[in-house]
């Protein structure tokens, strides 16, 4: 796992907070980390405000950014990163991550994590804005690995290759979302395997988890990075093998859409931590 | 030979093909290209419709998803976010509804869409200090000032949308609207909730007033009680001061 004063999220399991899971949030005895979307949380005061600085009182906090587009072409938002700027003081949460994706073009917001080729230009692009973002926000950032549905003609760089390349240049570290590396390499026809072995584990500072939807295309499925299910069977595997490669890791269960009752994610959080406590031993023998 | 396009070139394609039925080019060899591009337009869509649905839950309920869906989808194209902060989108789309043609049917969609808009606004509002209100008794009141908590809104609407919003409600039950104008009073209580309280039009028109800095004195026109027993039941005085 990568060090540094930046990432000191706890090696267990976390879960995405919906504030109707407040009260119980709150009083979770399970050791658990949650983690909020930052763009939520931008408005000057209130309920989500009271609510994120009662819960972080008991537990760890990860701030995840959907809106720097950081993976786009045009220059960063300047308000926005002192928006980010703002919250991160506010709230000191234990880490702070964004995408490697772009979702704004000219001045229109998407609301989607759009792909990109991964090409010589664009890697200098994108570590132009890391280090532009690192510097504005006072702190090191975990850049996550996306789940994408289509490739590109011009791409000459292997994702995983991209990644470190792009840690390797900016010092950020990366969070592996394993049901992404899954997702995707079904999509492409590849094999995830392949992916996490070229994947630099030692920079990895959190891990995702996250339910996918699937539907038919005449080649096989297409996998869709719904957040709305159960963690799948193959994706804890995949997790599995990675803990036995890196030791226990920040490990976080994301469910967004459907969002069921709070004893669901409990349960999906005691899964990650059965995997995390058998790498805690492994790692100690 | 192949020159690949630069990325703002990709960025751009991938962008117009969100809005249209065309796939982008430069993509890279895979089955059913239109089926796995389509994932990315209708997360943009269904994204952004959701989060309006969010913002605007009566106007969903009064209109129906389907229609709902759709309208968002035409108000998405017109008037994209413009800063990854969608809490701060949809201040334009009452104005939206009022010439959306679809929807002239329904004069009232903007009125209600209005209310909803401050009620967000209240919602995420700047946290204030609460005066203590035994002091409006020791201040002269031919110099009292009042400073309101940022959360309070002033609302009037041309018809009975305040009613309206009421009946839509969970568990709230319909009942004949009245006719002609409503106004209300939107605010934040100490416990996070927003309140939407139904005003005479004598106190909307002293609670304008004094939000737009009046002392209490000429703000006053009326008998200022119902308003003033509200905003302490609330706790919506942020400070109570005097003018020099």
């Amino acid at each position: 796992m990568i060090s540094s004063p930046d990432f000191r999220l706890p090696a267990a399991p976390g879960l995405s907070f919906k504030p109707e899971h407040f009260a119980q949030a709150v009083q979770a005895k399970t050791a658990l980390f949650f983690e909020v979307h930052a763009e939520n949380y931008m408005g000057a005061g209130g309920a989500p405000h009271a609510m994120l600085e009662r819960l972080h009182a008991e537990h760890a906090l990860s701030i995840h950014g959907v809106g720097l587009s950081i993976g786009g072409a045009g220059p960063l938002d300047p308000d926005h990163l002192k928006r980010l700027r703002g919250l991160l003081d506010r709230h000191q949460p234990e880490s702070f991550s964004e995408h490697l994706a772009w979702s704004s073009h000219g001045a229109d917001w998407l609301n989607d994590l759009l792909p990109l080729p991964y090409t010589d230009e664009t890697l200098t692009t994108i570590c132009a804005h890391i280090d532009q973002a690192q510097t504005a926000l006072g702190r090191r950032l975990l850049l996550e690995n996306p789940a994408t549905y289509v490739t590109f003609a011009d791409s000459t760089w292997p994702e995983a290759d991209f990644l470190r390349e792009i840690a390797h240049r900016t010092g950020c570290g990366l969070l592996l979302d394993v049901n992404n590396v899954f997702v995707s390499a079904t999509n492409h026809r590849t094999d995830p395997r392949a992916y996490l072995a070229a994947f630099p584990l030692e920079l990895v500072g959190e891990i995702h988890l996250a339910g996918h939807e699937a539907e038919a295309l005449p080649d096989g499925p297409l996998l869709i990075d719904s957040h709305s299910r159960p963690v799948a069977d193959p994706v804890w595997t995949l997790y599995a093998e990675v803990l036995a490669r890196t030791g226990p890791l920040p490990s976080l269960v994301e469910w967004d859409n459907d969002v069921p009752g709070f004893d669901t994610l409990l349960a999906e959080a005691a899964r990650a931590e059965t995997l995390l406590t058998e790498a805690r031993h492994a790692h100690a023998a | 030979m192949h020159t690949p396009p630069d990325h703002a070139t990709t960025q751009a394609r991938l962008h117009a093909a969100l809005w249209s039925p065309q796939t982008p080019q430069g993509l890279g060899e895979a089955q059913a290209l239109d089926r796995r591009f389509a994932v990315y337009r209708n997360n943009v869509q269904h994204g952004l419709s959701r989060a309006l649905a969010a913002r605007f839950p009566v106007i969903e309920r009064l209109v129906g998803p389907d229609f709902f869906a759709a309208t968002a989808r035409v108000f998405a194209a017109q008037h994209p976010p413009q800063t990854p902060v969608l809490l701060d989108w949809g201040d334009s789309f009452p104005d939206f509804l009022a010439t959306f043609p679809p929807a002239q049917s329904l004069p009232y969609l903007p009125d209600v869409a209005r209310l909803e808009w401050l009620r967000g606004e209240a919602y995420h509002a700047a946290d204030a200090a609460r005066a203590d209100p035994s002091a409006l008794a020791t201040v002269d009141p031919a110099r009292l000032r009042l400073t309101l908590a940022p959360s309070v809104r002033a609302y009037a609407a041309q018809h009975p949308a305040v009613s309206l919003w009421h009946q839509n409600q969970p568990g709230a039950r319909p009942a004949p609207l009245p006719k002609g104008p409503q106004y209300a009073l939107i605010a934040r209580t100490p416990g996070f909730a927003v309140t939407v309280d139904p005003l005479a039009r004598d106190q909307h028109t002293i609670l304008t007033n004094l939000l737009s800095g009046q002392p209490f004195a000429r703000a006053a026109t009326t008998d200022p009680t119902p308003l003033l027993a509200l905003l302490i039941r609330h706790q919506l005085i942020a400070q109570i001061g005097e003018t020099p």
